[in-house]
């Protein structure tokens, strides 16, 4: 199924790879989180991600998938256990040093969260936000080098003409094109997108996961992305991870997915057609 | 299960009209109640008669008729009194614009710890508590009569308006596009330059723009407590029975405030419209 929505360029690698390889980019060691004490919304995750690929979590709502994808990145505080990209431990992080980790790490949201009163172009550039230094950034003065990535990635995602438009002006399919744009402009070691086709049409959906998919793989970036459409996870993700109640219940390529998973993962049947 | 949706009636149906969707809020009713009250009782003490009306209306028209024709045969000295009380304006909105800025900024309680938006807060209340003309009384005696005391009083009362409105600008905008930004990995002063500033930027300058028209208004007032200006010539005409001068002033005055108000609606319309013409985003 993945096969028929390879769209650009490279093809994500293949089902078969999808177990947790030697070189893990990223690797979770009982990561724990409740908001409330006593309420834990993940409850001692242990996962690793590999260094290529699209994987997708899937998942009733309130099951700490956001959660999950926060945790990494640290929007969200873990209270327990361990993140480790690239063998380093976010969780220890503080200020600067958090901020570096951040910086190889993009993120795609589900309401696209681009800064609204911004052009196309300037949003892209916060990209870039972690390497410019604050008077560079106040006055608009980034490198050349970066102002030539934003241009490109720009034409890859289709929206050359739209440089100088304000984000607020664009459709929701542009909108997540320039959040991608902006993620990759970080030239990251991995990207989280959390529930990034949410906000979107069926057919926006499809062509937002391509996108997505064929820039990740050209540039040997992986993905994770949370979705709650089981259909689209199938088609476009290697491996399929699925959480109920702070917990994966299934790990393993999308082809091994099957109904009797999907009612362990969501409870209940009679909403399986 | 239909038992307990029933609300009552036995029959598993509720009877019609036996269902509220509103509870009554007797605490309100008793507070509007107490606040007609008040408005009632506060009327009563003003001693107010018909026979008083007419009397005010007959004075009135006595004080207009000596009014006219208005005597600009001072100009000089209420050219030099503008003069005076527009650069007060311009400098107090100046300092005013600059100082709230990062006072707003410290206010916001969502971009800042409670140790530094309760000092920043307790600031701008200081700067709100009292009027500019005590405020400029207070610099009259201060640093002395003259346009300082007048300039120091409308930066306290712009620090007081704009760095309020700026604060709880700021605490309304989407941290959405702030948690994107900082996502990247952005410093603070980045986070502040790209996810904060460019969501309140419009209505910072909308804010400064009107206390500008507010500052100039006010500069024409300080001058009667001696903080500089066209409220001193005012005043003194005012006190020898001038009333054909006060009118020629009052004039004056108007004049200006109108064109100063052009002139901060073009502004507005330079920084703030266009960006704010895009308010309602198109959802696709």
């Amino acid at each position: 199924m993945s096969e028929a929505a390879a769209g650009t360029g490279a093809k994500a690698r293949s089902a078969g790879s999808a177990a947790p390889a030697a070189a893990a980019a990223l690797e979770l060691r009982g990561l724990q989180k409740s908001y409330v004490r006593g309420k834990p919304v993940l409850r001692a995750i242990d996962l690793s991600i590999a260094g290529t690929g699209l994987t997708a979590i899937i998942g009733p709502s309130g099951t700490g998938k956001s959660t999950l994808i926060r945790c990494v990145n640290r929007l969200v505080e873990p209270s327990g256990g361990q993140v480790l990209l690239d063998g380093e431990d976010l969780t220890a992080l503080r200020g600067r040093s958090l901020r570096l980790a951040r910086r190889r790490i993009g993120m795609v949201f589900q309401e696209y969260n681009l800064v609204e009163r911004l052009t196309v172009i300037e949003n892209l550039l916060c990209g870039r936000l972690g390497h410019v230094g604050a008077l560079r950034a106040w006055l608009r003065r980034f490198p050349p080098a970066d102002i030539d990535r934003a241009f490109e990635l720009l034409d890859a995602v289709g929206l050359a003409d739209f440089a100088k438009t304000r984000a607020d002006a664009l459709s929701g399919g542009q909108r997540q094109r320039v959040g991608i744009a902006r993620a990759l402009m970080q030239q990251p070691r991995l990207l989280l997108a959390d529930e990034p086709t949410s906000s979107l049409d069926p057919k926006t959906s499809v062509e937002v996961m391509e996108l997505m998919r064929g820039l990740c793989a050209q540039r040997g970036i992986p993905v994770i992305v949370n979705m709650h459409d089981v259909e689209l996870a199938r088609r476009f993700a290697a491996r399929i991870i699925g959480m109920s109640g702070g917990r994966v219940v299934f790990d393993g390529p999308a082809t091994a997915l099957t109904d009797e998973h999907l009612k362990q993962i969501y409870g209940g049947e009679g909403w399986l057609a | 299960m239909n038992e307990a949706l029933a609300g009552g009636g036995s029959s598993g149906k509720p009877v019609p009209g036996s269902r509220r969707a509103f509870e009554p809020d007797w605490l309100a009713r008793l507070g509007w109640l107490a606040a007609i009250l008040y408005v009632v009782y506060a009327a009563s003490l003003l001693d107010f008669t018909w026979a008083r009306f007419v009397t005010g209306l007959e004075q009135a028209a006595r004080f207009f008729d000596r009014m006219f024709p208005p005597d600009f045969s001072r100009w000089e000295a209420v050219l030099k009194g503008l003069k005076e009380s527009l650069e007060i304006a311009v400098l107090a909105s100046v300092g005013g614009i600059l100082l709230s800025l990062p006072i707003g900024f410290l206010a916001a309680r969502n971009l800042m710890p409670a140790w530094v938006n309760w000092p920043a807060r307790a600031v701008i209340a200081l700067c709100r508590t009292f009027h500019p003309v005590i405020v400029a009384i207070i610099f009259v005696k201060a640093v002395g009569f003259g346009a300082l005391a007048g300039i120091l009083a409308l930066v306290i009362a712009s620090v007081g308006f704009i760095a309020k409105l700026f604060a709880e600008a700021i605490e309304e905008i989407s941290l959405k596009q702030v948690e994107a930004v900082r996502a990247t990995g952005a410093s603070f002063m980045n986070v502040i330059a790209f996810g904060v500033l460019p969501q309140v930027a419009a209505r910072f300058i909308g804010f400064s723009t009107y206390q500008f028209d507010s500052n100039v208004r006010n500069s024409t007032m300080v001058g009667i407590v001696g903080a500089g200006g066209i409220g001193a010539p005012l005043f003194v005409a005012f006190q020898r029975f001038d009333y054909d001068v006060v009118c020629a002033i009052l004039i004056a005055i108007v004049a200006v405030v109108f064109l100063c108000e052009i002139l901060s609606n073009q502004v507005k319309r330079v920084f703030g419209e266009a960006v704010q013409d895009g308010r309602e985003p198109r959802r696709g």
